[in-house]
């Protein structure tokens, strides 16, 4: 299976770099950018077929190293691939 | 006293650490590899500044998962005194030792200058030897050194006498919540600290107010 | 699937591989018939500009490469000097200015790390990095975007690897826009007898690859790095390398501990032209012959061919000979370090370099020719024409002295950098006893309380107006700025920067710096051990201001002694040191206060002087006779004063008054220097009949001067400080 995860800052987290990109964005003239959040995207491919194992597997992952849940936040999509 | 310094790859002030501690006990510590399951019994553990694991995914935190870090970490609760300097703190930070987390700065790039600090605890292990309050100049060198945390570990922190180092206010390089640059365990034999004491440890390289750390915690252990 | 050696060999493919049809018909003779695929790539490689040094080579042999001082001069990873003890410096500059203006972050990163494995190649641990940087306009639209991306990869690669960035410079020019430049340099220290060469010898030793996998990076980047720019070059990205300095890092350790013991032959760093350079250079300088099997090659990615896999140019890569049978130790060694170790090939007693791959021999080349058969050219130069003498009349209606001074302070050639500096990790090591603020970095030997100063220098302007002078003038503000410290010079390595040698005029810059560096050299015991040519650095026709960069190094044997180019406290004498005629021809006053832009030409050096001179303020020093030194340059003698009290806010009374050309003239062979009263009679003494004039005094936190100006130290720290912070955000 394909796992995707993706990791984001908590709200109300200060994010440098989201506020920076907010920034150029509206330096460059796009308006109406309210705000931008940065994160991560981390795919895994794993041999685990059965959708619940994985998905019990990925979380441990994300608690343990890929996600610190003092900040972030994680959500894994599943895919078959 | 057994004074240990943990090597992982990428690490970087692990020779400067070294050379201080070596100054403060006059034998060379144990130079630990992040390999390794075992460590021998010892009376102080630094985990030193540089890029552990490249700093990928987050700074410290592959670290953190590193078999050494488990007997770091048995240890710690055993009652050795540790000190995270820079990333050693967020690796500190990462696997559990101290509270909260450290971002990445405020100004987005990497700073490195002297920072103007305040000890704010002189109690814990390695700031027994300044006073309260002292003013004191030792430099930072990070990307990732704005500390954070929720409202409610910050109040903590604070009721608790645990922030231990604090830069001079309008000093602050990093955005840091409190002006936090170092903190402690509520035993405070625990200590995680952005500023580099090893850097600014003899007079020849511009001053000696990191000097104290060293000497201090083994004061306090000998 | 057709082989890609069978494609033919087309007059259009060869153009392509930038090899001229003379220079093909060569490579048929040498080859004794066409080239295949493979071998053409690798030709046209190793006959680059980059490699090959076709059309600087000439001039290169003029220069003064020797002295006692001197383990190893040109034509190694670096140069290698004694510096007593059995401890010897190793170091060298190198230009990545093409990388770095197609991507800067990553071109200059991995500038950085190739510099540093040149010098541990060597064997020496990497003690201290320097840069020399040339960016556009200020006000050039692409160029904040330059100098942080290429700040910032500086800083993420040096940082990384946890040695220190101490020192550089910075230089805005519109000249620049199109072309900016990356000057990394590094300096090791080693013992002198563990210091390790190219050469591999031992018919049958095993040739081993270690570090990163090989992929498509950076193919023909020397190639690039010898070719002109059009707009179309922005599309290039492709051919930009990606550096990861935390595997470097690993590299350093595993090459530092492999090299404690016997094993090595040779090494060499797979740089430029990446395994196809490292593995020709080490098997030619040792005079055998070499078969590799890329089968065994490390690769990341899938279906690469030969050709790719012989001139990629992925980081942190490194080829060794190694004495047969001591395979299981070395790798023992970079297995624990996480490396790749492969043996991909062994050294023969044929004289050629044989590729195998997939069961197909993919190139069979006489390595002679490979490595030294580069045509030499002798191009077309004519000296560049006399400039005209600075015209008094263009000082009518000029600004007066105090709102030139604060321009000056303000500009983008003094203003403070610390924008930049501060973003380097410039304490890590724990020897760095001055950073970047200073005249030279002064970096501690470990374990020693002697230490190695270092400067980077070059105007760019002087050598424009006068390509003689301003290559004497690198040299000499390299010494000088190493005798400001109180150590003495030794030796330097270059990076020169020029336009394309095809047209004389731009080679007749380039003949005329290096007639003046060598005459520099020469005079003052300060050879050239090392050094790289960056050639072709034009854009659409407008070529940069000749930009021949000085890296000088030097040692001072007790630290204790060393100073500062600050004041260090009220009551001192201050000293002028060198004679001022109010030189104002190409000076930054010029260019900067009267916004005049006419080719005049630059201030003349006397190299007797700057040693008479460089040798009296090393002599002061040692004896403790001065508080405080700074050479004179940019904005003069003015601007030098107001530096000098910057660092820890003293002020100074100064005496005489004068005009302009007194104020802000460059005359060279200048320095600035504060003596405690109580030993200004031995300084004086000391000084016999140098021309040196009492300034006046220490005082306060004003800098006043003239008749009856004064500006406070905290409004000149203000402007000085605001430039850079002003630019990046503005």
């Amino acid at each position: 299976m394909k796992a995707t995860i993706h990791i984001t800052l908590k709200n109300g987290v200060l994010d440098p770099q989201g506020k920076a990109i907010e920034n150029a964005l509206g330096s460059l003239g796009f308006g109406g950018v309210d705000e931008v959040r940065q994160g991560k995207l981390i795919e895994v491919r794993l041999d685990e077929t059965d959708a619940d194992k994985a998905r019990a597997t990925l979380t441990d992952m994300c608690e343990k190293l890929l996600a610190n849940t003092v900040i972030e936040n994680y959500d894994i999509h599943l895919s078959e691939a | 006293m057994q004074a240990a310094v943990i090597v992982f790859p990428g690490s970087n002030c692990d020779r400067d650490v070294a050379v201080c501690l070596e100054a403060a006990t006059g034998q060379a510590p144990l130079m630990a590899w992040h390999g390794d399951a075992n460590l021998p019994k010892c009376d102080l553990i630094v985990l030193p500044g540089g890029f552990s694991y490249g700093d990928y995914l987050r700074c410290g935190a592959m670290a953190a998962n590193s078999p050494i870090l488990r007997e770091v970490v048995a240890q710690a609760h055993k009652g050795a005194a540790v000190l995270g300097i820079c990333n050693g703190f967020q690796v500190l930070t990462e696997c559990g030792l101290l509270p909260g987390v450290l971002m990445q700065n405020k100004g987005l790039n990497f700073v490195c200058r002297n920072t103007q600090l305040t000890i704010a605890n002189n109690k814990t292990a390695f700031t027994s030897l300044y006073g309260a309050g002292e003013e004191i100049t030792i430099p930072v060198a990070h990307n990732e050194g704005n500390y954070f945390a929720d409202d409610d570990t910050l109040k903590q922190l604070q009721d608790e006498d645990r922030i231990a180092l604090t830069y001079a206010k309008g000093d602050n390089p990093n955005g840091a919540c409190l002006d936090i640059a170092g903190i402690s365990d509520t035993s405070g034999r625990i200590v995680g600290m952005m500023p580099h004491p090893e850097r600014r440890a003899e007079a020849a390289l511009g001053g000696d107010d990191g000097k104290r750390m060293f000497t201090g915690v083994v004061e306090m252990l000998s | 699937m057709s082989h890609i050696n069978d494609t033919p060999i087309t007059e259009a493919l060869v153009a392509e591989h930038g090899l001229t049809p003379d220079e093909f018909q060569k490579v048929c003779e040498h080859m004794g018939r066409v080239p295949n695929y493979t071998e053409l790539g690798v030709f046209s490689v190793m006959w680059s500009e980059h490699c090959s040094y076709k059309s600087s080579r000439k001039w290169l042999k003029k220069l003064p490469v020797s002295g006692p001082q001197v383990i190893q001069g040109p034509g190694e990873n670096a140069g290698v000097i004694d510096i007593g003890d059995g401890d010897a410096a190793v170091f060298k500059m190198e230009s990545h200015n093409h990388p770095s203006f197609i991507e800067p972050y990553q071109g200059a990163a991995t500038g950085v790390g190739g510099i540093m494995r040149d010098v541990f190649t060597m064997g020496a641990r990497p003690v201290a990095n320097l840069n020399a940087l040339r960016f556009g306009a200020p006000e050039h639209p692409k160029t904040r975007h330059l100098v942080a991306g290429v700040v910032s990869g500086i800083g993420g690669y040096g940082n990384c690897m946890g040695v220190p960035t101490v020192g550089g410079e910075i230089n805005f020019d519109p000249s620049y826009n199109g072309n900016n430049l990356v000057n990394a340099m590094c300096v090791g220290v080693a013992r002198t007898d563990k210091i390790f060469y190219a050469a591999a010898t031992g018919i049958g030793s095993p040739v081993v690859y270690v570090g990163s996998k090989t992929g498509r990076d950076g193919i023909h980047g020397a190639t690039m790095a010898s070719a002109e720019f059009d707009d179309a070059s922005e599309e290039k990205r492709p051919t930009v390398q990606v550096g990861d300095p935390f595997t470097e890092k690993l590299l350093l350790e595993a090459c530092q501990e492999l090299m404690a013991s016997d094993a090595i032959i040779g090494i060499q760093d797979m740089g430029a032209a990446g395994l196809t350079s490292s593995s020709v250079e080490m098997a030619d300088k040792g005079g055998v012959g070499i078969v590799l099997n890329l089968d065994k090659v490390p690769v990341r990615e899938t279906h690469m061919t030969g050709y790719e896999m012989l001139l990629s140019e992925s980081q942190e890569r490194m080829l060794m000979v190694l004495k047969p049978g001591r395979e299981p130790e070395a790798k023992a060694i970079f297995d624990r370090w996480g490396l790749d170790f492969a043996v991909i090939g062994e050294l023969t007693d044929t004289g050629r370099m044989v590729v195998h791959h997939q069961g197909r021999e993919i190139a069979d080349m006489p390595l002679g020719p490979l490595a030294d058969g580069a045509p030499e050219y002798d191009r077309p130069h004519v000296p560049t024409p006399k400039a005209d003498d600075f015209n008094d009349a263009w000082l009518d209606g000029a600004p007066d002295t105090l709102s030139a001074l604060k321009k000056l302070m303000g500009s983008s050639e003094v203003a403070s950098r610390r924008w930049v500096y501060e973003q380097y990790d410039s304490m890590v090591m724990g020897d760095t006893v001055a950073g970047p603020s200073g005249d030279a970095a002064l970096v501690r030997v470990h374990g020693t309380n002697k230490g190695l100063a270092m400067s980077t220098d070059v105007n760019p302007r002087y050598c424009f107006a006068d390509p003689v002078e301003g290559g004497k003038q690198a040299v000499a503000e390299a010494y000088r700025n190493i005798c400001a410290i109180g150590a003495k010079p030794l030796a330097i390595t270059n990076c020169l920067n020029f336009g394309n040698p095809e047209r004389p005029e731009i080679m007749g810059q380039f003949v005329g710096c290096l007639e003046g560096m060598g005459d520099a050299g020469k005079t003052l015991d300060f050879p050239i051990v090392s050094g790289n040519v960056s050639l072709y650095n034009e854009t659409n026709g407008t070529g940069i201001l000749p930009t021949p960069a000085i890296g000088g190094v030097g040692l001072i044997q007790d630290l204790d002694k060393a100073v500062g180019n600050s004041f260090t406290q009220d009551g001192q004498i201050i000293y002028l040191l060198g004679e001022t005629n109010g030189h104002l021809g190409a000076s930054l006053y010029q260019r900067d206060v009267l916004d005049n832009h006419q080719i005049v030409g630059p201030p003349r050096v006397d190299l007797a002087q700057e040693k008479a001179h460089g040798s009296f303020v090393r002599d002061a020093i040692d004896q403790g006779l001065i508080a405080a030194a700074h050479d004179l340059s940019d904005g003069g003698l003015l601007v030098a004063l107001a530096e000098m009290s910057l660092g820890h806010g003293i002020g100074a009374q100064i005496e005489p008054d004068g005009d302009t050309g007194f104020w802000f003239g460059e005359d060279q062979a200048r320095y600035l220097m504060s003596v405690a009263p109580e030993k200004a009679d031995a300084f004086e003494a000391l000084a016999k009949d140098l021309p040196l004039k009492r300034l006046g005094k220490t005082a306060g936190h004003t800098l006043t001067f003239g008749s009856s100006l004064s500006i406070s130290v905290a409004e000149l720290n203000e402007i000085y400080e605001g430039w850079f912070p002003a630019l990046m955000s503005s």
